[in-house]
C-alpha cells in the first residue's frame, strides 16, 4: 500500500472539521503523525472491506446458482441436450421431461424483436439530440428518456396488460398475449439505455470529422449515414447489446403479457413464455432439492451464462471502438 | 438534387421518431394518471387491501416499499460509498483494478431475478432470515451497489485535481483529503444519483418476491415497538412491497376492483418515481449551489 508520506510539522488547515489545535505550534510531532495514519489507515481498510464484499457477493452468486443449477445434470440424470433441445418441458410427470427450448426460444425472440423496434428509434433520438436540434433534445427528449428509465418494471407490465394486449387481440388473430406483446413492452424499457449510450458516442465524436464531411458538401443525412454512423457503430452495437441483455433479464413485465404457455408459439401473437417467466412462477411452489426445483436453478445458471455473455461481447465491442 | 430530398426525409423521420417518444411517454403518464387518479383517496392510500372484496387499499404495501427503501439505502450508501472511493482514488491501474471493474460491471448486468434467487438460496434459506424485510434489504443492496459504486466514482473524478492536490500538499493524509475536500465538492452529483437509485429500489419487484415475500402480515399501526411482530417497524417480518402487490394483483389478483386497485397503486408508483426525478435535480442544484462557491 502507498501510504502517502504524512508531513507532522505542515497542519491542515481542513475547510471543514479543522482540528481544535489548529495554529498552535504541534506539541508532539510524532503523536500526530501517528494520528494521521491511524485515520489513513481506517480509510483504507474501509474501501478494501468494501471491495472485498463486492468481490465475494459476486463469487457466491456464480458459485451458489451453479451449484444448484447444476444438480439435475450432474447426479439427477438429466442431460444438458434435453435441457437445451427439448421441447417438453413437463416436470411433475410421471416420466419428468426437462426440456427448455421453448423458455430459450421465447427470451431470445422478445429481446431480439425489442431490440429490433428500439435500436432504429433509440438511435434516432440520439441523432435527434446531438446532430439536429440539441436544446431542443436537452430540454425534453433528454428528460423523457430518463423518466421512461425510470419507471418500474411492473407499471409497464401493468400499463401492457391493459393496452397493448387488448389492442393487439383486436387487430390481429390470437389472445393478443405472447411473443410480439412481449416484445413491445421490452422495446420501451430498453429504448432509454440505447439512447443514453448511442448519444455518448456521438458526442465523444470528434468535431473536425463532421465538419470535413459538410465542408465537402455533404448534406446532414450523408454526413449521417457516410461518416457519423459507420465511425460510431462499435459503441451503438454496445448499447444495442446492452439493451438485448436487459430484456433477456427482465422478468415481471414480460411475464405479465405474454402468457405463460410452455410451448414454441406459431406466430408472434401465441400465448409462449420466457425463462424469466417460468422462474418466477414455479419457484414458489416446488420444494428445495427437488428435481423440479432443480431445474429451474438450471434455468437460472442459463440466465446467469447468458449475462456473462452479454458482457463480453460488450467488451469486445468497447475494444473495437476504442481502436477505431 | 436528390440527397437533399433524402436529407429532407430522413430529418422528417428522424423528428418523426423524436415526437413519438414524446407522445409514447406522454401517453404512458397519461393513461397511467387518467386511469389511477380517479381511485386514489386517503382511504386508498392508508387502508389495508382485501382479498376478495372491492374497496382494499394499499396501505401497508406503501409502508413497506418506504420503510424497505430507507434499510436498503442504509446498507447500501455505505457501502458504495466506499468501494466508489476505492475505484476513483487507491485503485492502481492494474489487473487486479481491470478485474474489480470487471465485477462491478457483471454485478450491474445481472437480472434482478437471479439475484431475488441468490437472495433466496443465501440470505432467505442459509442466513435463515426467512421473507423478512431484512433480507429484501439485502438482495436490493446487491442489486443496488453497482450502480451506487459508478456513481460514487464518476462523481469524485469529476472533481478538479487541483483540489485534491491542495489537499495533500497541506499534508492531510489521502483519507482525510477524500472526505473532507472531495466528498463535499461531489457530494450534489451522489445526492442526485443516489435518489435515482433510490426510485429504482422503490420501483423493484423482480429480487423482492423471493426474499421480501408475497405476503403482508396484518400489520398494527399503533404498536412502534420494532421487536412485535405485528409492528410495521420489526425489519424479520415478511413484506409485500408497492411493486410486487400491483404484479400479484395482476397475475392473480381475486377482489372485482383488482384492475382499478392495480391502476391506482401503479400511478402512486410513478408519481413516487416522478418526484423522486425532480426532487433528485432540484436537491442536486441546491446542495451544488450551497457546498461550492458556484452560483
Amino acid at each position: 500500500m502507498n501510504l502517502p508520506e504524512t508531513r507532522p510539522s505542515a497542519d491542515p488547515a481542513t475547510p471543514r472539521n479543522a482540528p481544535a489545535t489548529a495554529g498552535a505550534p504541534a506539541p508532539k510531532p510524532a503523536g500526530k503523525a501517528a494520528k494521521h495514519r491511524l485515520e489513513e489507515w481506517r480509510g483504507q481498510a474501509f474501501v478494501y472491506l468494501c471491495v472485498l464484499l463486492l468481490v465475494v457477493i459476486i463469487f457466491s452468486i456464480v458459485v451458489f446458482i451453479a451449484s444448484r443449477g447444476l444438480t439435475p445434470f450432474v447426479s439427477q440424470g438429466v442431460s444438458v441436450k434435453e435441457m437445451l433441445f427439448g421441447l417438453e418441458w413437463a416436470p411433475e410427470a410421471d416420466h419428468p421431461m426437462f426440456g427448455a427450448l421453448p423458455f430459450l426460444f421465447g427470451s431470445f425472440s422478445t429481446s431480439l424483436l425489442a431490440a429490433i423496434i428500439a435500436a432504429p428509434l433509440g438511435i434516432c433520438a440520439a441523432l435527434f439530440m446531438t446532430e439536429m436540434m440539441p436544446k431542443l433534445g436537452k430540454t425534453i427528449l433528454q428528460p423523457a428518456i430518463e423518466l421512461l428509465a425510470g419507471i418500474p418494471s411492473v407499471v409497464y407490465g401493468f400499463v401492457g396488460l391493459s393496452v397493448i394486449v387488448p389492442f393487439l387481440r383486436h387487430t390481429f388473430p390470437g389472445q393478443g398475449v405472447g411473443i410480439m406483446a412481449g416484445a413491445i413492452v421490452l422495446s420501451v424499457m430498453i429504448l432509454p439505455t440505447i439512447t443514453t449510450i448511442a448519444t455518448d458516442a456521438l458526442r465523444s465524436l470528434p468535431a473536425g470529422l463532421k465538419e470535413g464531411s459538410y465542408a465537402l458538401g455533404a448534406t446532414r443525412w450523408q454526413t449521417i449515414a457516410r461518416i457519423i454512423l459507420p465511425t460510431t457503430l462499435p459503441a451503438l452495437l454496445t448499447g444495442v447489446v446492452l439493451g438485448i441483455a436487459r430484456a433477456f433479464g427482465e422478468a415481471l413485465a414480460v411475464q405479465m403479457v405474454i402468457g405463460n404457455a410452455p410451448h414454441i408459439p406459431h406466430s408472434l401473437f401465441e400465448s409462449a413464455t420466457t425463462l424469466t417467466s417460468i422462474i418466477t412462477l414455479s419457484m414458489g411452489n416446488t420444494t428445495t432439492g427437488s428435481l423440479h426445483n432443480n431445474a429451474l436453478w438450471s434455468l437460472a445458471l442459463i440466465l446467469l451464462l447468458m449475462t456473462f455473455l452479454f458482457v463480453f461481447i460488450v467488451r469486445m465491442l468497447e475494444r473495437r471502438s476504442k481502436h477505431a | 438534387m436528390k440527397a437533399k430530398t433524402v436529407d429532407r426525409i430522413m430529418t422528417g423521420v428522424i423528428v418523426g421518431v423524436a415526437v413519438l417518444i414524446i407522445a409514447v411517454l406522454a401517453g404512458l403518464l397519461g393513461y397511467l394518471l387518467v386511469r389511477g387518479l380517479r381511485h386514489i383517496s386517503l382511504d386508498f392510500l392508508l387502508s389495508p387491501p382485501q382479498t376478495i372484496k372491492a374497496g382494499g387499499g394499499i396501505g401497508p404495501q406503501l409502508f413497506n416499499s418506504l420503510f424497505l427503501l430507507v434499510l436498503t439505502m442504509i446498507i447500501t450508501i455505505p457501502l458504495g460509498l466506499g468501494a466508489g472511493i476505492y475505484m476513483s482514488e487507491y485503485a492502481k491501474p492494474n489487473r487486479l483494478t481491470a478485474f474489480i471493474r470487471l465485477i462491478v460491471e457483471v454485478l450491474s448486468s445481472f437480472p434482478s431475478i437471479v439475484v431475488g434467487l441468490f437472495g433466496l438460496l443465501v440470505i432467505v434459506n442459509m442466513f435463515g432470515l426467512g421473507f423478512s424485510l431484512f433480507s429484501g434489504a439485502l438482495a436490493l443492496t446487491v442489486f443496488n451497489l453497482p450502480l451506487m459504486v459508478r456513481i460514487t466514482e464518476q462523481s469524485l473524478r469529476s472533481v478538479p485535481r487541483e483540489q485534491k492536490e491542495a489537499g495533500l500538499a497541506l499534508g492531510l493524509s489521502r483519507w482525510r483529503t477524500i472526505t473532507s475536500v472531495l466528498l463535499p465538492v461531489a457530494i450534489p452529483s451522489i445526492v442526485t444519483g443516489t435518489i435515482l437509485a433510490a426510485g429504482r429500489v422503490f420501483g423493484e419487484a423482480a429480487a423482492l418476491l423471493f426474499t421480501a415475500g408475497m405476503s403482508s402480515p396484518r400489520l398494527d399501526f399503533s404498536d412502534w415497538n420494532p421487536l412485535h411482530h405485528t409492528s410495521p417497524l420489526n425489519p424479520f417480518r415478511p413484506a409485500e412491497t408497492l411493486a410486487v402487490h400491483i404484479w400479484k394483483i395482476n397475475s392473480e389478483g381475486l377482489a372485482p376492483d383488482a384492475a382499478q386497485i392495480a391502476a391506482g397503486a401503479s400511478a402512486v408508483l410513478v408519481i413516487t418515481v416522478l418526484i423522486f426525478n425532480l426532487g433528485a435535480r432540484w436537491l442536486g442544484r441546491v446542495l451544488y449551489r450551497k457546498l461550492t462557491a458556484s452560483k
